[in-house]
């Protein structure tokens, strides 16, 4: 038996730090209005299911909720597809134009994305885009990140893998399919929960080129019932909570992708 | 003549593949880099079509003191929040490569904020630092301290921005750190100990070092980020109070969609863009010279 690290006087209070801000989300969130509100705060006496219902009440939490959703999935879907496709195309086939268009590919993560957003705007806004879910999807829907993440990933491959198959007569698009696809699912599923992430949690694109409350993901919409609800917490760290909770979920149950992606692109 | 038929199968090929992801980042990732620069040579509302501006708006740039507020802001936050989060992380990231109890669950906790959303944490720290009943001032009110207002103080709010951001970010600083304190192989420490080294000593001179490419990576993207501060500020004090918090992207923002003047908020833009490319290529030339190869 070893004796318990001292080091736990350390990370005890310091994991309680961390965790105190969601902890606290949570017990607002079953208070009544009255316990949210007294001081010194405490924990609430009983649990308030009503907030949560109120939530959904009072707002169309659950329409954002669907939008964020469609969003997402449209968002992961294209660009596990996409990606795939151009990363295998700049990592295994010789192709004109291949190398500038990778090149210049890679110089566009380096754009912050306040410099895109203004013409990106006006670009929705000729296609008749604005305020629409296509608006949130189009910008995001095959990312350069993506394109890279898998490119590298193909690089790593042996190449014998694909030339058995291709000497034995098989297309590239079946090569892909049949021999690669199995040995790319942990890089796939690095880029799948990035990308649900990064769209789930997006704020300031939805902020610029949605207005109307049926079109706003859960982020926008929640930002615009803590401007309409700032008296009513309990409601609104209900609707929060409600937010957050897929989220928690893909971080809990994947995350040993989650750390990998996260060491792997460098996003939050 | 089959040599070539071959290459040519390559090149479709080639292009039926990348095409699609190809066409899509380039309409709407390389596209507007372009246009944006148009942009800020424009008189523009976004809404109907500009007209050429000459220099005006970067012209208008030098002279807006709003602008130069909004930069020195913007360079105060990120010295605070960069250095700090950098300090926080790497003690915590090696007492969380110690093999000790329970320390997954530690590194759970520290790791949670990072998928909590900007909005989220906004309305959370909203609560949390509420002048009236939030519970920091519980806290401070239990030490015999005075209450404070923090968001709603326009000395404190870009300090509680700080303090929201380091907690948002931290969880990352630790995971990039760990990954890179795993990469130092055991026996480099052990030699060291074996050499008379304390665990200090040889965190000092062996593992500080050999974690440089992770520190200058941290800086290099939290500074980036730290540049680009928008969506915390929005989602707590609006730039305010008395524009304590209007750092450039938010004073880009209020251009672009309360003034309703484009092309000056691509001229912020732009500016922004220089500081950052700027700023990244000091880094990277700084960081080729503090480089360890583990062989």
């Amino acid at each position: 038996m070893r004796r318990p690290s001292a080091l736990h006087l350390v990370l005890l209070p310091l994991s309680a730090v961390m965790v105190t801000p969601l902890v606290w989300m949570l017990l607002v969130s079953v208070s009544t209005q009255q316990e949210s509100r007294r001081f010194p705060p405490g924990l609430p006496s009983g649990i308030e299911w009503e907030n949560y219902l109120a939530a959904m009440r009072d707002a169309p939490l659950g329409s954002w909720l669907v939008n964020s959703f469609v969003v997402s999935a449209v968002c992961v879907a294209g660009n596990l597809l996409l990606c795939s496709l151009a990363g295998y195309a700049f990592a295994r086939i010789r192709f004109f134009g291949g190398r500038v268009a990778f090149f210049l590919m890679l110089a566009t993560l380096m754009v912050p994305f306040q410099i895109v957003m203004l013409p990106l705007l006006i670009m929705m806004r000729s296609l008749g885009l604005v305020d629409t879910l296509g608006a949130l999807i189009a910008p995001n829907l095959a990312t350069a990140f993506g394109v890279f993440l898998m490119r590298q990933f193909f690089t790593t491959l042996p190449r014998e893998l694909e030339e058995a198959a291709r000497i034995d007569g098989a297309s590239r698009l079946r090569t892909l399919l049949q021999v690669l696809l199995p040995l790319m699912r942990p890089t796939l599923a690095t880029l799948a929960v990035l990308t649900f992430l990064q769209t789930w949690n997006d704020f300031l694109w939805p902020l610029i080129v949605v207005q109307s409350p049926d079109t706003m993901t859960v982020q926008l919409g929640l930002q615009s019932f803590q401007g309409a609800h700032t008296t009513n917490w309990p409601k609104l760290m209900a609707g929060t909570v409600l937010s957050q909770l897929p989220v928690l979920l893909v971080f809990f149950f994947a995350q040993r992708f989650f750390v990998r992606s996260v060491a792997a692109a460098g996003i939050k | 003549m089959t040599l070539d038929r071959r290459r040519l199968a390559d090149h479709a090929a080639g292009w039926g593949f990348a095409a699609p992801a190809v066409v899509l980042i380039g309409v709407f990732g390389l596209v507007p880099v372009v246009w944006s620069f148009v942009l800020s040579f424009q008189h523009t509302d976004l809404t109907s079509p500009g007209t050429f501006a000459g220099g005006d708006n970067y012209a208008k740039l030098v002279a807006d003191p709003l602008f130069w507020d909004a930069a020195r802001r913007t360079i105060v936050y990120v010295a605070l929040f960069v250095p700090v989060t950098l300090a926080l992380a790497l003690p915590i990231a090696v007492m969380l490569n110690q093999r000790i109890r329970g320390v997954v669950l530690y590194r759970l906790a520290v790791s949670v904020p990072l998928v909590t959303s900007t909005v989220a944490t906004g309305i959370m720290f909203s609560w949390l630092a509420n002048p009236q009943f939030g519970l920091v001032n519980a806290a401070l009110d239990a030490a015999g301290l005075p209450k404070q207002g923090f968001f709603a103080d326009p000395g404190q709010a870009l300090f509680a921005v700080v303090a929201m951001t380091v907690w948002g970010w931290l969880g990352f600083a630790v995971i990039i750190y760990l990954a890179a304190l795993q990469n130092v192989p055991r026996d480099l420490i052990e030699a060291s100990s074996l050499d008379g080294c304390g665990r200090v000593r040889s965190f000092w001179h062996v593992e500080l070092p050999l974690v440089s490419p992770a520190t200058g990576f941290l800086l290099v993207w939290l500074t980036i980020n730290g540049l680009q501060l928008f969506d915390a500020v929005y989602v707590t004090t609006k730039g305010g109070p008395l524009r304590a918090t209007t750092v450039l992207v938010y004073h880009l923002y209020n251009e672009a969609f309360v003034s309703f003047d484009g092309g000056y908020a691509a001229a912020i833009g732009c500016a922004v863009f220089v500081l950052i490319a700027a700023f990244t290529l000091l880094q990277l030339r700084f960081n080729r010279r503090s480089h360890y190869e583990v062989r």
